[in-house]
């Protein structure tokens, strides 16, 4: 066990646990967007950010992605905290201020409007999707593409794939709905936003296959929540 | 062949190249480096190989030699005269004839060859009295230039793999390490972090396997350090990774270097595989027991892939991506095993440190910055090349009298240091003495020692502009603030210079860089911002002028200038109006010229043509 301090509160929780597990797990809030239970965590989008006491001053480390320590004392809600989780706030607000979850997610952390201008797209590249694809069905039908503000989710070649199987797994795991199912004809549903419209395997794990899976009535769905 | 299985044989086969070495002999020593090879030096060689006439190479009388780059890059093709040590620059295929008769046969000095110092016009004969050489103290690219990097028997002819030896058979592990660190030798890939304290840590680390890695990635705009080294001495690199791997406990390494440097890979190629014949790399090296092998991974020439994790991703296969630390690589690296990773100058340190101590390394160096800085000198300043300086040494005197000073009649005014991630320094603190600790304060960094001077012509937000555009292309995209972060400064930047900037954007540039600076998952993104926040500090008033004046004070932005042409000054000469791409400037013959501003594209061609220095720039 490891014993460290998350805003003044003694905590003991088992090693190789992560910062954000220990202070979810008693009960203290940190706002969070690529982490999901159920993936490796990933570190990307930083609105996990805390600030972590050393013999140099305080260090701004990612909480999901950091391993607790013992003895460490940490700190989820200090003044630099609050302007980094705003500025990365505003930062998805220009790039998909239009969805509800970063709306709520934005509002959390008291920001409802952006200086800032980005493209706009649902998408905010948390990678949910790419790493549920990858880790929980084994699939990697899609992966990041390109580098920088360039970077897309994608099927190889952004050309249509045969590994897709149309678990729908990414569109659960997507926050902002950027992902969604769709039925084209009354047997074959497609994995919107990359091309998908294939005759599909079956899962390795569950050995589901869309095809049995197809008398749904409506046109169009969102599989989420 | 040789097969060296002791100390013994080792030096016994030094002896008997010592003995075969005529230090009368006459030999031409070419630069073969990357610039010199773009600049004609291997039709310089075919060409003094033909003026030889047979004379040239190991039978005959004079020994031809291809060495690395001693590091004045610009003045090449360098050919340097031995046994006089007489240095020619700039030479091209057709003074071959002139070197071999004339020099070479009556020993007469060629003054066109010869360089020219800019400030007094003074002719240099010898290699050793050039200002930048004699300047500089060369420890680690001692034997650049010197050597054939292609023969392992010029290495060891000035005490190669002597270290080796005394590492393998006169230390324990731990006495490496103990010399590593108390030499001070601070990581020289950018972060300077202590060497020894980081082999200890990967020392310490209970493991089957376990890896080092030689960081050649060297991705800064600008920085040719690594390679020039790479292909000057390979040999020292190998030395150092077989000593390291031995501290360390490794049983297998790799040096990761980019594919854009086909030279430096194929000498390094050349250097592993006379190591490896000569039973100085592979099993049982030097009959001590040890065994190591080192291979090459190339690299697609990301900017990222230098960064540690990514770099060690990318040599697993996968996509250069940085991961967050802890774990840190001596912990977990490669393949998930301890593994220490340094930068190509941190390892061909090491030899040095082993063969003359680390009381010798600390001789030179401030108090806690040890021994040589290596900086690639480039932009407004006459001489542009590599050096390598003490620690310590003042800005003012690594630009001015190392460097030269800014060329023509112009003013120095701020040196951009450590590449892309580095900072600008303006003109109040050329007096600061260089090492690690002191650039940070400055809001700089040592970072690979790319170094580039400005001058009263350099606009700062263009600079933080173009360091800027560097960073937000080469990030991964991984993490959110570095991601957009630097795609936002960038718009910012860019709309700034175009004229449309507004007062608030330098309050968003001051909002948003601190944020990317902390929040980024790796060094990229952590160090992306600098150039913006650093210009912002010492040149605000130029930030003012372009948002709220709508001015360049420089006269680089587009946006924001107008070309005239000075009445007093023109003559009607036309030769503006004819290279004027856009048809902007109208007049007769012997009247007035005039620019219509709405059709100028500001290009500047105009001034550049004018004889009369007759254009304005507002
Ligand atoms: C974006 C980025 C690029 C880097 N590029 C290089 C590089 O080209 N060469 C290098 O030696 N280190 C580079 N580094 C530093 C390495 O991550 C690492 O610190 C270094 O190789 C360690 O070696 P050292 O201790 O000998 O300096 C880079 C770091 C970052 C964040
Ligand atoms: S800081 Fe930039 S380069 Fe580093 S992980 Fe984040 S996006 Fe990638
Ligand atoms: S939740 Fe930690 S970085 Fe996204």
């Amino acid at each position: 066990m490891i014993a460290l301090t998350i805003d003044g509160k003694e905590i003991e929780v088992e090693t190789g646990r992560t910062l954000l597990e220990a202070a979810r797990e008693n009960g203290i809030h940190i706002p969070t967007l690529c982490y999901h239970e159920a993936l490796k965590p990933y570190g990307g989008c930083r609105m996990c950010v805390v600030e972590l006491e050393t013999p140099r001053g305080p260090r701004v480390v990612a909480s999901c992605t950091y391993p607790v320590e013992d003895g460490a004392v940490v700190h989820t809600e200090t003044d630099q905290i609050g302007q980094l989780r705003k500025v990365a706030a505003q930062l998805l607000m220009a790039r998909a201020g239009h969805t509800p979850f970063i709306q709520e997610l934005a509002a959390s952390v008291g920001v409802d409007s952006t200086p800032y201008t980005l493209p706009t797209d649902s998408c905010v590249l948390c990678s949910r999707c790419v790493r549920a694809c990858q880790e929980i069905v084994g699939i990697g039908a899609i992966s990041m593409a390109n580098r920088g503000s360039d970077r897309v989710v994608a099927p190889p070649f952004s050309i249509s794939s045969a590994d897709c199987i149309e678990c729908a797994t990414c569109v659960q795991v997507c926050p902002t709905d950027a992902i969604t199912l769709k039925l084209i004809t009354d047997r074959n549903r497609t994995v919107h936003v990359w091309p998908s419209e294939f005759a599909r395997g079956a899962c390795r794990l569950c050995e589901y296959h869309a095809d049995e899976w197809m008398d749904v009535g409506a046109q169009e769905q969102t599989v989420h929540g | 062949m040789k097969q060296l299985a002791s100390p013994k044989e080792l030096e016994a086969w030094r002896q008997e190249i010592l003995a075969g070495v005529d230090p009368e002999r006459p030999c031409l020593r070419v630069c073969d480096g990357t610039g010199c090879r773009a600049l004609g030096s291997q039709e310089l060689l075919g060409k003094l190989h033909e003026a030889l006439n047979g004379d040239g190479g190991e039978n005959g009388k004079v020994d031809v030699v291809a060495t690395g780059c001693p590091g004045v890059w610009e003045q090449g093709p360098l050919v340097s005269v031995d046994p006089q040590q007489i240095a020619y620059m700039r030479v091209s295929p057709d003074d071959a004839e002139a070197i071999v008769n004339e020099t070479l046969g009556t020993g007469e000095v060629i003054d066109k060859l010869l360089y020219k110092d800019p400030s007094n016009g003074e002719q240099i004969v010898k290699e050793p009295d050039l200002p930048f050489s004699s300047l500089q103290t060369r420890r680690v690219t001692a034997l650049s230039g010197q050597i054939d990097p292609c023969r392992i028997e010029a290495y060891l002819a000035h005490g190669g793999y002597a270290a080796l030896a005394r590492a393998l058979y006169d230390m324990d592990p731990e006495g490496i390490i103990d010399e590593v660190t108390r030499s001070g030798l601070r990581g020289r890939g950018g972060a300077g972090f202590p060497t020894g304290v980081k082999w200890k840590f990967c020392r310490q680390s209970q493991s089957d396997e376990k890896y080092i890695i030689c960081n050649a990635d060297e991705g800064d705009p600008g920085a040719f350090m690594d390679r020039s080294l790479l292909e000057a001495n390979p040999h020292s690199i190998v030395e150092g990774m077989i000593i390291g791997a031995r501290a360390m406990g490794a049983t297998a390494g790799f040096i990761y270097a980019r594919s854009e440097y086909p030279l430096a890979v194929e000498h390094l190629n050349l250097a592993l595989a006379q190591a490896r014949e000569h039973g100085l790399l592979g099993e049982n090296i030097l009959g001590s027991g040890f065994n190591l092998d080192i291979d090459i991974r190339l690299g697609a020439g990301a900017f990222v892939c230098g960064e540690e994790t990514a770099l060690m991703a990318s040599i697993e296969g996968r996509p250069g991506e940085p991961r967050p630390r802890p774990p840190f690589p001596a912990q977990s690296g490669l393949w998930g095993k301890p593994t220490n990773i340094n930068n190509v100058k941190s390892w061909s340190s090491i030899p040095l440190i082993i063969a003359n101590g680390p009381e010798w390394f600390a001789e030179v160096g401030t108090e806690k910055s040890k021994g040589t800085a290596i900086f690639s000198m480039v932009g407004k300043i006459n001489n542009t090349g590599l050096v390598e300086v003490p620690m310590g040494i003042t800005l003012r005197e690594l630009i001015f009298d190392v460097g030269g000073g800014v060329p023509g009649d112009k003013e120095f005014k701020a040196v951009q240091i450590g590449g892309p991630s580095g900072g600008c320094i303006p003109a109040d603190h050329l007096d600061a003495e260089i090492d690690y600790d002191s650039l940070s304060k400055l809001g700089a960094i040592m970072g690979s020692g790319g170094l580039v001077v400005t001058d009263e012509d350099t606009c700062m937000v263009d600079l933080a502009r173009y360091f800027m555009n560097f960073v937000q292309e080469e990030s991964c995209g991984q993490c959110l603030p570095c991601r957009w972060g630097t795609r936002v400064l960038l718009d910012i930047l860019t709309r700034i210079c175009d004229g449309e900037g507004e007062p608030e954007d330098i309050g968003r540039l001051e909002e948003l860089a601190p944020m990317v600076k902390v929040s980024s998952l790796c060094g990229l993104g952590q160090t992306a911002p600098n150039p913006v926040l650093s210009t912002l500090r010492y040149f605000r008033d130029e930030y003012e002028a372009h948002v709220i004046e709508k001015r360049c004070p420089a006269g680089i932005c587009r946006g924001l200038i107008t070309y005239e042409i000075d009445e007093e000054v023109c003559t009607g000469c036309m030769v503006c109006a004819r290279n004027c791409p856009v048809d902007a400037i109208s007049g007769e013959k012997q009247e007035v010229h005039h620019i219509d501003t709405d059709v100028c594209t500001r290009c500047g061609m105009c001034m550049q043509v004018c004889k009369f220095d007759g254009i304005r720039v507002y």
